[in-house]
This record gives C-alpha cells, sequence and structure tokens, in this order.
C-alpha cells in the first residue's frame, strides 16, 4: 500500500479501484445512527490548512473522526505561520507530536513533496497551488461511477482554466488510470500546449489496450457536448482578465460557459459536475447549477466517504 | 498458494455431500431452537459466512416455507489485528430490509477459530443497531479459543493443532463443496 | 623587485621542472637570489578567470564576502574574479565599487574586479554613473544589473552606447521580465506536469535577439550572462557569423542537469536562469567547444584533448565535433579497483 498520496499519479487501476470500493462502502456508514467506526482509534491526523478552505477540511475532518481518529486542526491565520514560521519548522514540530498522518492544503505547488521528507507519517494532498487535489478526483471518480455505473470507456470534459486547475490535473490523471478518456476544453491561453503529454497515465489501462486515453483538447465547447457523458466545470477567477487570459467575463461565459441551452445539447444521461465554489453566471448559469443533472451536491457527501476510504487505505494497515 | 510440502497430509473432513447434511442439520436445530426462526435474521461474515447464511435461509424455507431474512455483516473495520497486515480490502455490509432491531440475529460464518472475528462482529452489529439477542452458527469449530465465545450451532467439531489449516471450499466461491484439514507436523 | 624559484613543479602537467618569476613575469634565467618555493607534486597553470561570481559583501555577509569569495576562488585555481553589482547597496556608484576593490585587495588572494550595476539601484529606470566607477580606483569596465533584466529597450539601448566612451561593455541578464513572473523552472511538459509557472526559453531568446541588433545598430560589444537555451546559442551564432561583437557565458549546472531534477520540488534545482531540456544542455555542449576551437584556430593547428574510456557522453560529443581517435593509453587510470582507458582525440583546424 503506498505510504502517501501526494498526486493521483501515485494511484495505479487497482488502488484506485480499490480506494473507490471502499468508499462505496464507507458511503453506507452514513446511513447507520452511530456514524462510527473504530477502526483509526490511537491514530493521530493533522488538518495542515495553509489556505482557507472550510469544506475541505471539515471533509477530512469528518472522514477521520468517523474512524474514529484523533484530529487536530491547524490553520494558518494566528498561528506561528502568520508570524513567519516556515513550513520545515511547523513539520518537524507535527513530527515531534507523533502525526500518524498530516493533510495538508498550500498555496505552494509540491508541499506536500517537500512535507514528505520531513515528516514520518503519511502526507495527504488536499490541494497544493496549480499541481494536484488527488481526493477531489477520487471523489468525482466516484461520483461517476455512482451515477453512470462505470468508469471504463467514459467520455469527460472538463472545462474552463485547465492551466491553473489543480483538479483539472488530478481528474485527467486518475481519470486516464481507469480507462477514462478526457477532453479539455477552454480558451488557448488557459490550456497549455503539452498538458497531454505531460499528464500521461501512469500505465497502460487496463487490458493494455494502446494508449488511446492521452488527453484531447478542443477549443470549442459547442461541438464537444454532445458526444460527453459527463461535463466539468472549472471555476474560473475574473480576476484571470487582469492577465489577459481572456478579454472579459461577459466574452468567456459567451464561448465557455454552460448555459440551458448548451446543457440540452449533451446526451440524454450526461451529467454536469463542479468542484466548486461555484461562480454563478460565470462558468455556470443558476438553473444548469440546480438541475437534475448536476452532482454538485452529492459530489460534497461523496467527499466525506472517499476520503475515509484513503484515510483507511493509508493508516489502516501495518505502518 | 504454497505448493504442499513432502510430510504436509492432507485429510478431508467433509465431502460435498457431508458438507450438504450439515447444512441440513443446523437449519433444522435453528428452527427447533428459535420455534420457527420467527423475528429472526441471518447474517453472513463475508467471505465463506455469506453464501452458507443463504444455503441455510434456502433449506429453513424447503422444509417449513419460512422466509428468513438474510444479509451479510463485514467486520474488517472492527478487526484487532488491523495493524499487523497490509490493509485489507472490505467486504459487504448488507442488511435485509427491516434490519435488525429488536430481532434475534444469528451470525454465521465457515469456521470459529480465536472467536477475534466473531468479538469484531459482535461490535459491529452494535454499531448498526439494537438486535434482541445474538446467536452463532458455524459450519467448523477447530477450537483454540482466545476469548470466551461459543457457537449455539456447530456442524463438525474439529480438533486441531495450531500448525494445521481447515481449509473451506463452497460453489459459490470457489468451485466446490469440501472442508479440508492440511498441514504437517511441526 | 622579488624573484622565486618554483623547484619540482608541473607545468600544465608535464614533467617536473623549475620554474623562475621575476617581478611578477615568468624568466628564463636563473636568480641565486630568488626566494625557494618547494613546488614537489604541484601543478601550475595559467590563472582562471571567473567572469561572473556573486560575492554578496556589502549586504549579504552571512551568505559570502570578498573574503570567502577570493579564498575559493584561490582553491579552485583561479586568480581573477568579477563580482556582480547585486549587492545591498548596489554596487552603483564609485564608491560602492571602490569599497569591494578595497576588500579585495585587503584579502590579498585573488584579483576582484568589481562590476559595476547598468541602472541606479538595479531599477532599469535610470542610467548609474557609469563614467565615475569607470574612472574611480576599481576601473570598472563591465556592468551588468545581473539578477534583474535592462528590459527597457531605450535604457538598453542608451547604456550600449554610453560605455563605448571607456570600452566598457554591458553584461545582459536576458530575461523579459513580463514573460517570467512568478515563474519557478523551466517552461515545458516538466513544468505543466508540477504545477509550477514556466520560465519559457523565448523570455531570453527574444531579449539576446534584440540586444544584438541594438549592439550591431549602435556598434557597441555586448556579453550575454549564462546562457542556457538551444535557441539563444543559435541567435549568437547568427549574430556572430554577422560580424557583431557579442560574447556569451555559461554556467556549469546549466551543461550538466535538465528540468526533471525539479520533480522533487527541492528548491536547490530552482535556479535562474532555470534548468532546462537535455537538447538545451546538448546545444550550450556544442556552443562551447566551439567557442573554444574558434578561438584555438587563430593561432593553433591541432587540438587535443583526453577521454577517459567509459564517458560515452562525452566520448560521442567530441566524435560530433570533429574529433578523431588518434591513440589509446590502455589502463592508464585505476579507480575504485577499475581500469579505464585513456582515449587521445585530436582535431585539425586551419590557422586562421
Amino acid at each position: 500500500m503506498i505510504k502517501h498520496l501526494r498526486s493521483a499519479a501515485d494511484l495505479d487501476a487497482a488502488t484506485a479501484t480499490l480506494i473507490l470500493d471502499t468508499a462505496a462502502e464507507m458511503a453506507a456508514l452514513a446511513g447507520r445512527e452511530v456514524k462510527k467506526l473504530p477502526t483509526l482509534r490511537g491514530r493521530t491526523v493533522v488538518n495542515l490548512f495553509y489556505e482557507d478552505s472550510t469544506r475541505t477540511r471539515i471533509s477530512f475532518e469528518a472522514a477521520a473522526k468517523r474512524l474514529s481518529a484523533d484530529v487536530i486542526n491547524f490553520s494558518a491565520k494566528g498561528s506561528s505561520v502568520s508570524k513567519g514560521e516556515s513550513l520545515k519548522d511547523t513539520a518537524l514540530t507535527l513530527q515531534a507530536m507523533g502525526a500518524d498522518a498530516v493533510v495538508i492544503r498550500h498555496s505552494a505547488s509540491g508541499a506536500p513533496h517537500r512535507l514528505a521528507s520531513w515528516v514520518d507519517g503519511s502526507v495527504i494532498n488536499a490541494g497544493d497551488g496549480t499541481h494536484e487535489h488527488p481526493t477531489q478526483a477520487l471523489l468525482d471518480a466516484y461520483t461517476m461511477r455512482s451515477r453512470l455505473g462505470r468508469l471504463d470507456g467514459l467520455r469527460v470534459a472538463i472545462v474552463g482554466d485547465v492551466l491553473h486547475s489543480r483538479v483539472a490535473r488530478s481528474n485527467v490523471l486518475l481519470l486516464s488510470t481507469l480507462g477514462a478518456s478526457v477532453t479539455l476544453v477552454g480558451p488557448p491561453t488557459l490550456i497549455p500546449v503539452d498538458i497531454a503529454a505531460a499528464l500521461e497515465p501512469a500505465e497502460p489501462t487496463r487490458g493494455g489496450k494502446p494508449k488511446e486515453t492521452s488527453a484531447k483538447v478542443s477549443y470549442d465547447l459547442d461541438s464537444v457536448l454532445p458526444d460527453m457523458d459527463v461535463v466539468m466545470m472549472l471555476r474560473v477567477q475574473t480576476e484571470r482578465m487582469q492577465d489577459s487570459f481572456f478579454p472579459s467575463a461577459r466574452e468567456y461565459s459567451r464561448r465557455y460557459g454552460l448555459d440551458l441551452a448548451r446543457m440540452r445539447k449533451l446526451p440524454e444521461h450526461a451529467i454536469v459536475m463542479h468542484p466548486g465554489p461555484m461562480n454563478r453566471g460565470m462558468e455556470i448559469t443558476p438553473e444548469v447549477a440546480d438541475s437534475s443533472r448536476s452532482t454538485i451536491v452529492e459530489q460534497v457527501a461523496n467527499g466525506v466517504s472517499a476520503r475515509m476510504a484513503v484515510l483507511y487505505l493509508l493508516l489502516g494497515g501495518k505502518a | 498458494m504454497a505448493s504442499p510440502r513432502a510430510d504436509t497430509t492432507i485429510r478431508i473432513i467433509l465431502t460435498g455431500s457431508d458438507l450438504h447434511r450439515v447444512v441440513d442439520r443446523i437449519a433444522h436445530q435453528i428452527l427447533e431452537k428459535t420455534s420457527g426462526a420467527t423475528g429472526t435474521v441471518l447474517l453472513g461474515i463475508p467471505t465463506r459466512g455469506v453464501p452458507l447464511a443463504q444455503r441455510l435461509a434456502a433449506r429453513i424455507h424447503a422444509f417449513e416455507g419460512i422466509d428468513v431474512p438474510v444479509g451479510s455483516l463485514d467486520i474488517t473495520l472492527y478487526r484487532d489485528d488491523l495493524r499487523l497486515h497490509a490493509t485489507r480490502a472490505l467486504g459487504k455490509t448488507e442488511l435485509p430490509g427491516g434490519g435488525i432491531d429488536g430481532r434475534r440475529v444469528i451470525l454465521v460464518d465457515d469456521v470459529l477459530f480465536s472467536g477475534r472475528t466473531v468479538r469484531a462482529a459482535l461490535d459491529a452489529l452494535n454499531d448498526v443497531g439494537r438486535p434482541s439477542s445474538v446467536q452463532l452458527a458455524v459450519l467448523v469449530d477447530r477450537g483454540h479459543r482466545q476469548l470466551p465465545i461459543r457457537a449455539d450451532y456447530v456442524g463438525k467439531n474439529i480438533p486441531t493443532a495450531l500448525s494445521e489449516s481447515v481449509r473451506v471450499s463452497l460453489t459459490e466461491t470457489d468451485g466446490l463443496d469440501e472442508v479440508k484439514l492440511t498441514g504437517g507436523s511441526l | 623587485m622579488s624573484a622565486f624559484v618554483l623547484k619540482g613543479v608541473s607545468v600544465l602537467g608535464a614533467a617536473p621542472t623549475d620554474l623562475v618569476l621575476r617581478d611578477g613575469a615568468i624568466s628564463d634565467t636563473s636568480d641565486k637570489s630568488a626566494e625557494v618555493v618547494d613546488a614537489a607534486g604541484l601543478v601550475a597553470l595559467p590563472g582562471l578567470v571567473d567572469l561572473h561570481t556573486h560575492l554578496r559583501e556589502p549586504g549579504r555577509e552571512d551568505a559570502e564576502t570578498v573574503e570567502t569569495g577570493s579564498r575559493a576562488a584561490a582553491l579552485g585555481g583561479y586568480t581573477a574574479v568579477c563580482a556582480m553589482a547585486n549587492t545591498s547597496p548596489v554596487a552603483d556608484t564609485a564608491g560602492v565599487v571602490e569599497q569591494v576593490w578595497r576588500l579585495g585587495r585587503e584579502a590579498g588572494l585573488v584579483d576582484v574586479q568589481p562590476i559595476g550595476a547598468v541602472t541606479v539601484g538595479l531599477a532599469g529606470k535610470q542610467l548609474a554613473e557609469l563614467g565615475a566607477m569607470a574612472t574611480s580606483a576599481a576601473n570598472v569596465r563591465i556592468f551588468s544589473d545581473d539578477g534583474h533584466c535592462v528590459a527597457d529597450p531605450r535604457l538598453m539601448r542608451r547604456a550600449l552606447e554610453y560605455v563605448k566612451a571607456f570600452d566598457g561593455i554591458i553584461a545582459q541578464h536576458a530575461e523579459e521580465p513580463r514573460l517570467t513572473e512568478g515563474a519557478q523552472m523551466h517552461e515545458g511538459e516538466v513544468s505543466t506536469r508540477l504545477g509550477l509557472t514556466g520560465w519559457p526559453a523565448v523570455a531570453e531568446e527574444a531579449i539576446i535577439a534584440r540586444d544584438v541588433l541594438l549592439a550591431e545598430h549602435v556598434g557597441s560589444r555586448l556579453h550575454v550572462c549564462h546562457v542556457s537555451t538551444a535557441g539563444s546559442v543559435e541567435v549568437l551564432r547568427q549574430a556572430k557569423a554577422r560580424g557583431v561583437r557579442v560574447t556569451a557565458e555559461v554556467t556549469p549546472h546549466h551543461l550538466l542537469l535538465t528540468d526533471d531534477l525539479a520533480a522533487s520540488y527541492d528548491p536547490v534545482f530552482k535556479v535562474n536562469p532555470p534548468l532546462r531540456t537535455a537538447s538545451d544542455v546538448a546545444a550550450l555542449r556544442e556552443a562551447l567547444i566551439e567557442a573554444v576551437v574558434a578561438h584555438a584556430s587563430k593561432s593553433v593547428e591541432q587540438l587535443k584533448l583526453v577521454v577517459t574510456g567509459g564517458n560515452e557522453a562525452a566520448h560521442r560529443l567530441y566524435k560530433r565535433l570533429g574529433f578523431e581517435e588518434y591513440g589509446r593509453e590502455t589502463r592508464a587510470l585505476k579507480y575504485d579497483g577499475r581500469y579505464f582507458d585513456d582515449i587521445l582525440m585530436v582535431r585539425f583546424l586551419t590557422v586562421g
């Protein structure tokens, strides 16, 4: 079993499937009166959040507590970090406390990699800069599998600011590993030219099929929609206009926003996803966000199950 | 699977037809002891406890036309030896409709050994609901209990040495019905 | 004045001999009054010169001082170092460059030649007093804002023109700042995968292309610091072919290391200019050797070198650049219990 989860590329097809299957069993827990399992009793999980993220932190906290682990929350505000303490020094403090796992969210790409060299416990990446967000990809894959029954051969479009999106990177890696095919859609300024080569899957898809699972790129959302089983909209920050990534919010949403008209172009069974938080009116209209095709609310619930599965798999066996 | 060593003995304890008779007997015993299996639920412990529970329900139905609800209860997350092995995959937990609250739960497993699996099952059951009583049915009791646990229904008592292994095979999981005792003298 | 005899020294690796130095020059007449230095087992080389160093003094004496830098240089066979101006305060006045020069003389180990900043405070807005620095005791001739690019084209033009008066040279740190904001490593597949903002090769090449054209236009010399891309090598090659008076330098790490090392996120691999790809490294290696060959062609007919057997990469590189094997000393080197051949290679040059 892997020790850290820093990138979706850390997971081969077998391990990723094991996590999804485990998450399914964990999901059943939510229906019980006593939402608690003794599995990680006596283990300490530290949430090290340098970026504000109430939703993700609470999700990890709930996941750890449901497995009876002790949870320690560390947020950057009002802590030694705001006094200038480096990540390394904070890591050494955690090490001294004997953290079994550290869940880290940080604004610098690569922070989980550096952290792993300073602590003995497991490191779980809860989002690092513009690099990756592996547990998001896992809950997204879980949601797709629950709604559509499979992942192998699924056609997924990821739309928006791919350049700055850690969610996009993790999703491309994980979906490719599990046999889905991904098309990245957005303006050329927001899709790196070499993204497909950069995110080649770690191993050939199950059954040794030829590598048709390199991500494809399209700058035209309308032409892509009729062939997709899943459309994942990424959050686009209007501030990107200042750096000339696109001329105006109006032009962006006209060319790449998902509204009702575009949603109707999707096949009957297709679902719409969003990692949140949404910019209603920018990349997605309220009607689409609230429609029955939208999985946005269940993605949140699935997040707890997926994170429970990750914690169990990393901490539930021999150290 | 390691190939058996030259001095390893393999004894067949139960053949396919032996196994069927044993399951029939347990089914009759359940009917007798519970006065017709009223308010009773069979929960199989994965992996092989599950098909066994289903077979018992089928035989009970065949004998007296009674439908006993069947489900499965995975105990992996309640084991006390998790940290001694690599992380284990989970089995399925599926409670029958109507749940277990106020009912008589009969746990079903293939082999009773140290008793730790059953202890974990009791913990799991505790978190899942509040049965009125809990009983235990096993195909084989091989002794060497480490906890004060005993079965209410036993298919066969097999005295074993610790160095020996009891291998239960069921058609649903292994392609044939058989109980073997393997293991050399050490 | 002073005379020394270095007894038993090996000049450039040749058999040991006695070398007489008189009044700071090598002499071929012996001198009985010369001070004898026992040089058995030592090698005599022409002193090496490092065109690009950061001695960090004044301002960052915790990292390095003129004295510690001089000591390191001397130990490595360097007799002169040029010290970049990005100190604190910046070396943009006669006062600061003289201070650095004086510290060098006080250390007394190597010649410390201060480099003066091109612009005040390295801010890229206003020319520093280049003339004052040139006529100061530090005798500055090389000017550089290294650490920062002189990005404003008009300012760069003015600087190139201005230093002609005292035969100065501008050494440019080629990095278009608007294309490298927030950059941490080379822009390419690796940076895309790692989620790190990239430093595109074109940000260096575009500045070099602009500056060679400017230098050509105003008739000035230009030096380019730490070249790192194959594209830059190509721009420089074409400029030299047209007769532009441009020189360039390359660092050891850009000749050896590539951008995939940044995958560990270890900040030691995040340098400026960044580590680039294998094809950039290959182009830089070839350019360096070609520059040596070009310089040698002026007065030398044959260029010889020795490659250790087993060093396939180097062997292939030299073969590609026209070197042929003319001999082999079998088992010339024993290391760690293994034997290695010395492969002797030669490239014949035409006397230019």
